[in-house]
């Protein structure tokens, strides 16, 4: 009976939901003007491809779109990451008391000498990749993972390096800091949050798109921190 | 070009269903990273480079290599079951 009655509920709620969702037009094809929205506004896909390298500066329209248009999105896709890693460095060091020695051989001499070799090419790439975000393809969040890949070779290749927890800790702090605080300037001078208060420059060129290679900095950092921490530790535990 | 696609999607299917089916987890994890570098190959022919990257990076490298860390604290119950 309660499970009936739940049903009837849920249904209810969901038509509800879906009625009052019914009159607004979302993303596609805009038929009507109507008082709150102009036409261009609802056809997001198309105004992006059109205007995004005017507006914004970025060649490249999927970086004016993650960080110029989307950046409070960002911002809270970098903090669930955040929270995600934080969580599992709690859980992780509560269980690290009884730490096992590493009784395993070290990594044969091809591995060794495969990853000295490679890891300065891999952060290149990855540097590289977050930098060049607004005009290649690419951008923080694949420039971090790419830096976390070169950490992880590290790992596979010369087991007793360790990385710095600290600087990781100090480096991701500040880049989040960095993120905010362009965000808060923007507040301040401009009258929104991470509006653009830069200058566009001339575009195809690296100093343009005003912030977005700014906060592409910092999230290139703040990912490869992370998720560079975060297999840091597992390694640590995986002993 | 279409058949190399397909033949991306059919061992892309394969391997999936090698990953559930499979009794190995390091095997089905292997299966796993498969799968993701299948997806990035897709989406880089699909002209959505962006993504490529970020599903070669995470899915294929950093995802499997968690799991790996993951799986190598678990034991293999399938074969102390055998023992006895």
């Amino acid at each position: 009976m309660r499970k009936l009655i739940s049903l009837v509920l849920l249904l209810v709620v969901a038509v509800g939901i879906g009625m009052s969702l019914s009159g607004g037009p979302f993303g596609a094809e805009g038929e009507r003007d109507g008082p709150h929205f102009r036409r261009d506004q609802v056809n997001f896909g198309r105004y992006y491809v059109h205007e995004g390298v005017q507006e914004t500066g970025a060649v490249n329209i999927v970086s004016s779109v993650v960080v110029g248009y989307r950046g409070l999105d960002t911002l809270g896709e970098v903090t669930v990451l955040f929270i995600a890693a934080t969580g599992l460095g709690m859980v992780l060091h509560l269980r690290a008391a009884g730490r096992v020695e590493d009784g395993r051989e070290p990594a044969s001499l091809v591995l060794f000498t495969g990853c000295r070799f490679l890891f300065p090419l891999i952060l290149l790439f990855g540097t590289y990749v977050f930098v060049h975000g607004h005009l290649t393809p690419g951008g923080g969040f694949q420039g971090g993972a790419v830096i976390a890949s070169a950490f992880l070779l590290v790992y596979l290749g010369c087991r007793e390096r360790r990385l710095n927890e600290r600087a990781l800790g100090v480096t991701e702090s500040v880049s989040g800091v960095v993120f905010v605080v362009v965000g808060l300037i923007g507040l301040a001078f401009c009258g929104a949050f991470l509006l653009d208060f830069l200058p566009r420059g001339t575009a195809y060129l690296l100093f343009s798109a005003g912030i977005i290679p700014v906060l592409y900095l910092a999230i290139g950092f703040k990912v490869g921190s992370e998720l560079g921490a975060i297999i840091d530790k597992l390694a640590e535990r995986a002993k | 070009m279409i058949i190399f696609q397909v033949l991306l999607i059919v061992v892309m299917i394969a391997a999936a269903l090698y990953a559930v089916r499979s009794k190995d987890l390091m095997n089905a994890v292997i299966a796993c990273a498969l799968v993701s570098l299948m997806a990035s190959i897709i989406f880089f022919f699909l002209h959505a480079p962006d993504v490529a990257m970020a599903e070669a990076a995470i899915g294929a490298g950093l995802t499997t290599a968690i799991f790996i860390f993951a799986i190598h604290r678990t034991v293999r119950h399938e074969e102390d079951e055998k023992a006895d």
